[in-house]
């Protein structure tokens, strides 16, 4: 056994309903002294910081997933349940607990202080968002609280520095209590799982606190209200809806335009005066042909990236989400899916990663594995440099009526795809009986309100700097050793071709091409699809080395675009942007649908139905397109 | 309207099921369970976790234009959207309109 440190970092849980601003409170006490992973054997994320407090003392701070009770339902809620319970294989049961409750909402919170309070564990009530609560003329009495519950109540603002004072002073009193292994359960209530009469019990506690210190404003129409008079209306709803996505995707392609001609010329301009500053050399090849042509095609899509997760961040903070979710689960219910579903399937579009995590919160299993093996199939933003290479080089750019871009309507169209093979994969999978007949929706709806720049600025900093060490590490390794590829063996003495057709990429890439030949790819696709499987966005650097190295003339670092469009036809650029909609062009994807199923026989069914997809998509667009041109 | 409509089979709990009330009415809820529906018995509790007891006063704040649409519910101060079936096992008392 080892020996017990001195002075031991008390650990601190803090747990709340979904949707109580815990997290907001949770970055404010930690600000960037977070550790970010995953609760051992399942993929619920944990997340831990530390805070020390004006006497000196380092507190540890861990962000319990949200629960609505501790009788759980879902994963997030079973790991949040055995934590406080002391009953999780390698985490320690926290020594104190912080309650984070909605002031807005608290009739619907307190049951779980109440269930809290039963755990024995010494605690604190944070009483969060008494800003709004304020505003919305909801006024508590948190003396009386306290009195009332017997637990010290504070009064928090978790999206302003200064609000979490109070809150800091408690823990500034936190000590570890000296417990022997094993006599940590002496004295503890043993838990039970309540029955209804036991919810209605408390249920009644909670309506008689509320009555003594107010915050029980009920009914009355709010302002979340109105808005949802027309945001949810029947008609109007679905219509805003159809309107705001798509607005999206105009802006994706409108607005990056600036910011992406600027990464792109200053990586040309660095190029020039790298060739110019270095001598003749193997090394100058690498850097210039693998390096900088590869990494700097794959960064020019940054700006697209943090555009379209500013609008996924802001959608999301400002409660619209959950309504879209509603607006939208009859549909998903007619093949087969919880309106649930979308939440996870939205954040696909960005990365199906964390989308297939996501999926967590849907309860019934067959229907959370119906929405992973459709996941991939949501448009993911490792698609965006793809298709944005493909569109800019083949879709004129044009205004139709209505000042609509040509451009982002083919973009809108590819994503409208990928959602219309997924429902349809999703209804084959209810037809064929493998997901089940009841599904739970139960969706909180939260207010509507104003999303919060300083956790949107976290947000979208999170992702830039996920795309930038992705850029950094697996693009530009696999740049490196497709240079290396592409670059020996060198062409023997007198070749009159490009260099890269007698190397060992020219070689895979003129087998590979026999295959793809009925799909309209020529052997530099094909090469780029290898490497391609890594990440998506990595064919995209692929093809700028592998048309670098191609290049015989003086045009080494010359624009990707001009090169394609006039070097492929027509059909072979929409038959590669239908390969794309459907193909499995992601071993991450794969590796993590093995761990969230726990077998190899959904990746492997996901990667066949794929690749089948893929091929006969692009099959029948190449044909179709050569019939019409 | 605030009575049941004649369709509506009035059971030993002098309710209707949450699904027959109008958009923008409110009612008390008189019970919440699962028996007899054919939706699985922890779709109960969980809903009396979620704040339906007996005694809370709901609204109904939107229904879908489409047949089976989930409709959204104003509990307390929170709005749950409920699939048809998770909210025909909450039984409701409508309440008179109040004057405006």
């Amino acid at each position: 056994m080892e020996a017990v440190p001195s002075a031991p970092s008390p650990l601190i849980a803090l747990v709340g309903n979904p949707n109580c601003g815990k997290t907001a409170l949770f970055n404010i006490l930690t600000g960037s002294r977070q550790k970010v992973a995953n609760y051992a054997g399942v993929t619920v994320e944990r997340k831990e910081g530390s805070l020390l407090t004006p006497s000196g003392l380092r507190v540890r701070i861990l962000d319990l997933p949200g629960a609505y009770s501790l009788d759980p339902l879902t994963p997030d809620e079973q790991v949040t349940a055995d934590v406080l319970l002391g009953r999780r294989a390698g985490e320690t049961q926290p020594d104190f607990v912080v309650c984070v409750t909605d002031a807005t909402n608290l009739r619907q919170n307190l049951r779980l202080v109440l269930s809290l309070k039963r755990l024995g564990l010494p605690m604190v009530v944070a009483l969060n968002m008494t800003d709004i609560a304020r505003r919305k003329g909801i006024v508590i009495n948190a003396e009386r609280l306290g009195a009332e519950l017997g637990v010290p109540v504070v009064e928090t603002v978790g999206v302003k520095a200064n609000g979490v004072r109070e809150l800091v002073k408690v823990l500034d009193h936190v000590s570890v209590p000296l417990r022997a292994s094993g006599a940590s359960d002496a004295g503890r209530a043993v838990w039970r799982t309540p029955s209804t009469a036991d919810i209605a019990h408390d249920q009644s506690e909670v309506r008689r606190i509320l009555g003594l210190v107010g915050g029980d404003r009920l009914d009355g129409v709010t302002v979340s209200d109105r808005v949802d008079a027309v945001l949810l209306n029947p008609v109007l709803g679905p219509v805003i809806l159809a309107l705001i996505l798509f607005l999206v995707f105009q802006a994706v392609f409108a607005w990056a335009q600036v910011p992406m001609d600027a990464i792109k010329f200053a990586v040309a301009d660095f190029g020039n005066w790298l060739g110019a500053a270095l001598p003749e050399s193997l090394l100058k090849n690498l850097v210039i042909n693998g390096v900088l042509a590869g990494v700097g095609s794959v960064l020019v899509f940054l700006p697209q990236i943090i555009i379209l997760f500013f609008f996924i961040l802001i959608l999301e903070d400002s409660g619209y989400l959950p309504r879209a979710a509603f607006l939208l689960d009859r549909v998903m219910g007619s093949v087969g899916l919880s309106g649930r579903a979308f939440i996870p399937l939205l954040s696909s579009f960005a990365c199906a990663i964390p989308g297939i995590m996501a999926t967590r919160t849907i309860q019934n299993p067959r229907d959370r594995l119906a929405t992973i093996m459709i996941a991939p199939l949501m448009t993911c933003s490792a698609r965006l440099p793809v298709y944005a290479l493909i569109i800019g080089a083949f879709i004129p750019h044009k205004r139709l009526w209505g000042g609509l871009e040509l451009q982002g309507l083919v973009l809108f169209v590819l994503y409208v795809i990928g959602v219309l093979g997924a429902m349809a994969v999703a209804f084959v999978l209810k037809w064929s009986g493998a997901s089940a007949g009841f599904q739970s929706l139960m969706l909180e709806l939260p207010s509507y309100h104003w999303p919060n720049l300083r956790n949107l600025g976290i947000g979208l900093w999170q992702r830039v700097e996920i795309f930038m060490s992705r850029v950094g590490t697996i693009i530009l390794a696999l740049m490196v050793i497709l240079w290396a590829l592409s670059s020996f063996p060198a062409p023997p003495p007198g070749a009159l071709g490009p260099p890269i057709q007698y190397s060992i990429a020219g070689h895979i890439g003129a087998w590979l091409a026999v295959i793809f030949a009925p799909i309209g790819f020529n052997w530099q696709i094909s090469i780029a699809l290898v490497p391609g499987l890594a990440a998506r966005e990595v064919a995209v650097g692929a093809l700028g080395t592998v048309y670098a190295l191609s290049a015989t003339g003086n045009d080494l670092s010359g624009a990707l675009t001009p090169l394609i469009a006039q070097s492929w036809s027509l059909p072979t650029a929409l038959s590669l942007l239908a390969w794309y909609v459907f193909a499995p062009q992601c071993l991450s994807t794969l590796a993590t649908v093995k761990r969230e199923t726990n077998s190899w026989r959904y990746p492997i069914i996901m990667a066949a139905y794929m690749f089948a997809l893929a091929y006969l998509a692009s099959f029948v667009t190449y044909r179709i397109a050569l019939a019409f041109s | 309207m605030t009575t049941a409509p004649p369709n509506v089979a009035i059971s030993e709990l002098t309710g209707i099921r949450l699904t027959d009330l109008g958009i923008g009415k409110t009612a008390r809820v008189v019970a919440v369970t699962a028996e007899g529906g054919a939706a699985p018995v922890e779709i109960g509790r969980r809903l009396a976790e979620l704040g339906f007891l007996p005694g809370e006063a709901v609204r109904i704040v939107a229904k879908g234009l489409m047949a089976r649409a989930p409709i959204a519910v104003r509990i307390g101060t929170g709005t749950f959207a409920l699939r048809l079936f998770e909210a025909a096992c909450i039984r409701v008392c409508p309440e008179q309109p109040q004057p405006a």
